[in-house]
């Protein structure tokens, strides 16, 4: 700690350096954040104790092939199954083909299978009763301004109606209320519709469904229920595959994209970026103090503190950025989460990512600072005195 | 007083890619303790090897090179270190000081090598600096100061561990006159007042006259011996 003046002088004696130096670190811990909060945010999709109890079943070919709505009666039939409802993509846009909306054509049911989700009995009942009643979640209505009794023009990006246009109108009978606002963000921000209505409306579903949901009475049982489940399609031309909620989000989410991949590919050449640049400002750092590190060995500074030195510098520099880069990023990613209208539900920065930053921290600072700490400490000293 | 450095057949030799050039050859010497000594001579002399391996910044090709009764050419990188933290203190010729630190820093620095805690090293600094008459620019950095003023700086941080033994190469060789004068009276009264024992390169005769001794080097020898 006696050190710590001088490590910090030696840091800022070429101030613009070390900042613009400082502000490609903050830059790589910020999109680090960001991005990591990302991946967070698709593993932790279909991640809860409801949604251990809850099944999926979908074509085993691909999640954008159906399966016939009769499998939903054969599937109650199956031993340890307590509820059944199913789904379909509905792929609807609101106004502008940007103003995604997370939209559902589902089973009268749909909301049973989901406690997550907070309905009002009176607007339940409106939504049985209205065919082209639809539930929107409390932040999706607020980002639209829209009301109970509001009707509203939708367009869905892949079902067209019967007279060959993507228009659909909705009225809206009830706002859906996420029970636990963090985990079920993404329930604030859906909009579910009727099945029955969108089957009859659109020519291109004629009876199918996307997937089924299934709650089981025994979640220990599940595994066993789910092979009981594809039993039933085995060898047939819709064979399904049933996983758990979260399997099931997984595979999803792999098959649009394998984000672990990507995220990490890029956070893999943000780093390599950065070791680059630090590490030649570290290198032409060291060598512009080599009289002065000559000094310090030769007024009897050994030689393992001078590397000590120039490495604790060079990790100070990193985590400095660091630190703020990721601080940043814990205050934009709930911002934007928060900006978004429940579009973009990113978990916000948490304890495990800044362990993982601190850790890439320390050690990209110390690679960093490695050569030049090496450099420093096998400075000759009368050679450098001579300025050779 | 007894001999504080003690140097016998001492030899020298610099590899400078594939030649092998001596710079010193079987030079004996010995300097009394509270001794002041000018090293003079010509460019590549050998004057400013011999200093180095007066201060323990190099080691000898050959022979032998006792201080205060230690065999310093025995000596490891680490003990050496050590031992030059202990025992001596060097003033340059471009001061070399650190420029981002204030003079009170500067002076601080071979304090941090010892076990004085943060207010200590903070006194014996602010002592030092009053020994040079500077102690009303104790928060200046270097750039603040004149030359002459920073070759105090230097020379407090020199003496701030107190040292037995000061190393001084060419310290005025970078000042006009009157710092030059007054930079020399700073040593003559280390020497004088406070017994350290200086040994100084120099190729200012002005300079030397400084010294009670001064020594001449040619080509890695020595070759006259003169009292000031």
């Amino acid at each position: 700690m006696k050190y710590l003046h001088l490590i910090w002088a030696a840091l800022f004696r070429r101030k613009t350096r070390t900042i613009l130096t400082l502000v490609s670190i903050i830059t790589a811990f910020l999109l680090f954040g960001m991005l990591d909060a990302v991946r967070t945010s698709f593993n932790q999709a279909g991640q809860s104790a409801n949604g251990a109890q809850r099944l999926q079943t979908g074509s085993k070919l691909s999640f954008i092939q159906t399966l016939p709505s009769a499998l939903g009666a054969q599937i109650a039939q199956v031993p340890g199954v307590k509820m059944v409802t199913y789904a379909n993509w509905f792929g609807g846009a609101y106004q502008d083909p940007h103003n995604q909306v997370f939209s559902f054509a589902v089973d009268n049911n749909y909301v049973d299978l989901y406690p997550e989700m907070d309905v009002s009995a009176a607007e339940r009942k409106a939504f049985d009763d209205t065919r082209t009643g639809v539930l929107v979640g409390e932040k999706l209505a607020k980002r639209f301004g829209w009301k109970v009794g509001d009707k509203i023009p939708m367009q869905s990006t892949i079902f067209p109606n019967r007279q060959g246009d993507k228009n659909w109108n909705f009225d809206i009978v009830g706002i859906i209320h996420s029970k636990d606002k963090k985990a079920g963000a993404f329930f604030d921000a859906m909009m579910l519709l009727h099945w029955k209505y969108f089957d009859e409306t659109t020519p291109y579903n004629q009876g199918n469904v996307g997937w089924y949901v299934t709650r089981v009475t025994d979640v220990n049982q599940a595994d066993r229920v789910a092979k009981a489940i594809d039993a039933i399609s085995a060898n047939s031309d819709h064979e399904t595959r049933t996983q758990t909620e979260q399997a099931a989000t997984a595979s999803w989410m792999k098959q649009l994209a394998d984000i672990g991949l990507i995220v990490g590919s890029i956070m893999g050449a943000v780093f390599f970026t950065l070791l680059l640049l630090s590490g030649n400002t570290m290198m032409q750092a060291v060598r512009e103090r080599t009289s002065e590190l000559a000094v310090l060995k030769t007024i009897g500074f050994p030689s393992g503190s001078v590397l000590s030195m120039v490495l604790a510098e060079s990790v100070l520099l990193v985590l400095l950025g660091g630190v703020i880069g990721l601080g940043l990023a814990t205050v934009v990613v709930p911002a934007l989460a928060a900006g978004s209208g429940g579009m973009l539900n990113l978990p916000g920065v948490g304890a495990n990512t800044w362990v993982l930053g601190l850790v890439l921290m320390v050690v990209i600072g110390l690679l960093v600072g490695l050569l030049p700490a090496l450099r420093a400490m096998r400075l000759n000293i009368v050679d450098a005195l001579a300025g050779r | 007083m007894g001999t504080l450095i003690d140097i016998r057949d001492v030899s020298k030799v610099y590899e400078r890619g594939k030649q092998k050039v001596e710079v010193l050859h079987g030079v004996n010497l010995a300097i009394e303790q509270g001794d002041f000594l000018a090293l003079m001579g010509p460019s590549g002399s050998g004057k400013t090897t011999l200093l180095n391996l007066i201060g323990g910044l190099d080691s000898p090709t050959g022979g032998n090179i006792t201080v205060g009764g230690q065999r310093i050419d025995q000596l490891g990188g680490g003990q050496l270190a050590r031992w030059r933290a202990q025992h001596v203190g060097f003033v340059f010729q471009f001061y070399n000081l650190m420029p981002m630190l204030s003079a009170q820093r500067n002076v601080e620095l071979p304090l941090l090598l010892t076990k004085l805690s943060a207010s200590q090293r903070k006194q014996n600094a602010a002592v030092a600096l009053k020994l040079v008459g500077l102690d009303d620019r104790s928060s200046h950095k270097p750039s603040e100061l004149s030359g002459g003023q920073q070759q105090r700086v230097a020379i407090a941080r020199a003496i701030v561990s107190d040292p037995t033994l000061l190393v001084c190469d060419e310290p005025t060789g970078d000042l006009d006159r009157q710092s030059a004068e007054e930079v020399l009276g700073l040593l003559r009264e280390l020497n004088r007042e406070h017994g350290k024992t200086i040994v100084m390169v120099t190729h200012d005769p002005k300079a030397a006259e400084a010294a009670n001794h001064i020594l001449h080097l040619d080509k890695g020898t020595l070759v006259e011996q003169a009292t000031a």
